[in-house]
């Protein structure tokens, strides 16, 4: 059996935008008929290379990747709008794109008229029209407002009517791109319950989507496309697994090229004591490794949606150069919720590389529960007696999570020289969803700082429950018979994520 | 390019439909609404006959009476003319949407251009025949019978113009200012405002190579002049022309459509 679409080999090439050389897409297409062929490889732009795809009559296919990637192309080639650079696209069969709803209405005409003239746009004739013309109205909710010019339509009622009047062409195939945000919640379960009557009846469906919970519930098939690339085809919940790991290697670059940045600046900044003091290190000695466990936070704020990039100045007060004056008599921390983002201390002790890692080794992106652990390289310039070593944990809006050092667990010093290893592992990282950022410091018991590391280090907590607020403790429900809840599995379905 | 030509004919209900939306969407919101469509050459012509008989009268133009009609001769076909040829200029880029996300034959816009300024001309005619019928001016049939050819053949030319300008102003947005210009100096460098007889030899030698002239020429030959057509052989000519216009104009149009999606 012919597949309903057949992308074949297709590479798509498009004109990079500029005002240079505007004559050469012109003569290029009238002598070679090639949009591209004229063009210098740095005026082009490669959205989709060497992409073959075939999509079965009736199925449902998903296709992901990030901003960029070649999805809209993709759909465009499909619907015939654009043509590919080279190979083939194949169709069979009458194809609807919920591309751009209601991309014909014109906004000085009545919404009935439109529907009209927007259906014969897309292929059908009057009398199809007329034949489905309450069906359509109905199904965009627009009984009401039909004879009303469609610019004294809100842009919830445009799309609406646009969607009905492309859902109703009853086609063989239907390219949607993006649109299932349509109109208010109660429409959105609508249009997927059309989706799925198109999917009983045996339509094929292609569907762009950034929303993979989504594409794993509604496909049968699923594409991962990255810059122009087939990066995975088959099972949605396969192709999705691998996109969210690549996804998450990405972040975890970002936030690893961040907090390199931050690093640095405080750097710069606090050289004057750290550096110098430590221009004369010593050879290396044993190590004093103290290992401090036990994993806590606190409750109660808001989960914050993680900012995608650590945000600095976050806190009003500018740091304190140098030598820090703000120490809490108490607990012998520095005062970490005046402060910026930094680095300061003496330096006799120095931290001089921290690293996150989990399960999988070092990385900046973790899950709820899982193991991860603090390592500090640290090196003393001079053996000292007095000393301890703390972290804190910040949620992004400046909220300590949790904050610990020797000293408080009541670990008293003994030696320190040459450089060790401090290493604080944390069972199970038990916060929700967010970005959080790390103190790290090693002072004197009574808090004088010999290296303070203020919020330089990011690292990211997902989860696949979107619960609120900062930490999750570990739980469990119970209910008496008489109360219930429906099998797991249909609650599994909704439990995954989405971007 | 002769298989797409033929779906031009299958397209044939959506022309309609957009003609017809073009039309009821141009005077939507305005009091007089489909009235304009007559008030509007009337307007014209008023201002044009008062400037050349009470602003600037010429001695010459007494032998053009009435000069109203004369006027309303060349200058009703001029403005669907130029209208058709500044609207389908523009047409691709005002409905880049259309083109660029759905699927869409494009080459119904220059059409629908053309024709929803086709309809105002038609409607512009009963205004015509009623200065005519007032003023009691002779009309033979056999004159008459040309009529429909001069408009088909104007048709012709005006699309095949139309084609490519809309397929060139995608990639060159200067012709839309370009053409204003271009236009305003056709106007008058055609016989709509004087007759074809002011122009020295060498004026009407030059005149020859305006294709519109010979239109302006034909319409005012069966509806002001007496006497038979006789500009036949000219029309003739233009409307060979106009269909190698057309063709060109669509072949370039099609060599193109593939760039309209991205570059629109």
């Amino acid at each position: 059996m012919t597949p309903a679409i057949d992308i074949d080999h297709v590479t798509k090439i498009y004109r990079r935008h500029g005002h240079s050389r505007r004559f050469a897409t012109l003569k290029s297409t009238l002598l070679t008929g090639s949009l591209v062929a004229q063009l210098r490889p740095d005026e082009s732009f490669r959205a989709l290379s060497d992409v073959s795809v075939q999509v079965p009559r009736g199925v449902s296919y998903g296709v992901i990747g990030r901003n960029g990637s070649g999805k809209s192309t993709l759909l465009k080639l499909v619907a015939g709008i654009t043509k590919p650079t080279h190979g083939s696209v194949r169709v069979n069969g009458r194809v609807s794109a919920l591309i751009e709803l209601g991309a014909g209405f014109h906004p000085e005409i009545s919404g009935r008229e439109n529907v009209f003239i927007n259906g014969i746009m897309l292929g059908l004739s009057r009398r199809d029209i007329e034949r489905r013309f309450d069906e359509i109205v109905e199904f965009a909710e627009m009984e009401e407002f039909i004879d009303a010019p469609v610019k004294t339509y809100s842009s919830g009622m445009y799309m609406r009517l646009g969607f009905a009047v492309a859902v109703h062409v009853d086609p063989d195939i239907l390219l949607v791109d993006e649109v299932l945000a349509v109109g208010d919640e109660g429409f959105s379960l609508k249009c997927l319950d059309k989706f799925a009557e198109f999917k009983r009846r045996g339509k094929t469906i292609l569907l762009v989507s950034h929303g993979l919970s989504m594409v794993e519930r509604f496909c049968d098939e699923a594409l991962w496309l990255e810059a122009g690339d087939r990066r995975a085809t088959g099972d949605p919940k396969r192709v999705v697994q691998m996109y969210l790991a690549d996804v998450e290697q990405l972040e975890d670059e970002l936030l690893a090229a961040a907090d390199a940045k931050a690093q640095a600046s405080a750097q710069a900044d606090g050289s004057g004591q750290v550096v110098e003091s430590l221009n004369d290190p010593k050879g290396p000695e044993p190590a004093a490794e103290q290992d401090v466990a036990s994993p806590a936070s606190e409750p109660d704020n808001p989960l914050d949606e993680a900012a995608s990039a650590p945000e600095p100045a976050e806190q009003a007060p500018p740091p304190p150069e140098g030598e820090h004056a703000e120490v809490d008599e108490e607990t012998g921390l520095v005062n970490m919720f005046t402060a910026n983002e930094g680095r300061w201390g003496s330096g006799v002790v120095r931290i001089e590389e921290v690293t996150l890692e989990g399960d999988q080794g070092a990385g900046h992106v973790f899950h709820t529960g899982d193991r991860m652990t603090i390592r500090m390289k640290v090196r003393a310039a001079q053996p000292v007696e007095d000393f301890a070593f703390g972290i804190s944990i910040f949620s992004t809006d400046g909220v300590c999570c949790f904050g610990t050092n020797t000293n408080i667990e009541e670990m008293e010093s003994a030696s320190l020289s040459g450089a060790g290893e401090v290493e604080f592992a944390i069972e199970q990282l038990d916060l929700v969803e967010g970005t959080y950022k790390l103190d790290v410091a090693a002072h004197k018991r009574d808090g004088f700082s010999y290296d303070y590391h203020r919020l330089l280090y990011t690292f990211r907590v997902k989860s696949r429950t979107k619960d609120v607020g900062i930490y999750r403790p570990r739980h469990v429900w119970r209910f008496t018979d008489n109360l219930r809840f429906k099998p797991v599995s249909a609650a599994a379905a909704d439990d995954s994520s989405s971007d | 390019m002769l298989s797409n030509l033929g779906e031009l004919f299958r397209y044939r209900g959506l022309i309609q439909t957009l003609v017809a939306r073009e039309l009821k969407a141009r005077y939507r919101g305005s009091v007089l609404g489909f009235f304009w469509s007559f008030v509007n050459p009337l307007l014209l012509l008023l201002v044009y006959s008062f400037v050349f008989t009470v602003v600037l009268p010429r001695g010459e133009l007494v032998s053009l009476e009435p000069y109203a009609v004369f006027l309303f001769c060349g200058l009703l076909p001029w403005t669907w003319f130029s209208s058709s040829l500044s609207d389908g200029a523009n047409v691709l880029i005002i409905n880049g949407n259309l083109i660029k996300k759905v699927m869409f034959p494009a080459e119904i816009l220059p059409i629908v251009a053309v024709l929803s300024n086709m309809v105002h001309f038609l409607f512009g005619l009963p205004i015509l025949i009623i200065f005519l019928l007032y003023y009691a001016v002779p009309l033979r049939l056999t004159e008459l019978a040309w009529f429909p050819f001069v408009v088909a053949v104007q048709f012709t030319l005006t699309l095949g113009l139309a084609m490519v300008l809309s397929a060139l102003t995608v990639h060159f947005r200067d012709i839309k200012d370009l053409l204003a210009n271009i236009l305003t100096l056709w106007f008058f460098a055609t016989p709509i405002i004087y007759p074809m007889s002011f122009l020295s030899d060498r004026g009407k030698a030059i005149m020859d190579l305006n294709p519109f002239a010979h239109l302006a020429i034909s319409y005012q030959e069966i509806l002001f002049y007496d006497g038979p057509f006789g500009h036949w052989k000219w029309l003739l000519a233009l409307a060979a022309a106009g269909l190698v216009l057309f063709l060109f104009g669509y072949a370039l149009f099609d060599r193109l459509r593939d760039s309209f999606a991205e570059e629109v």
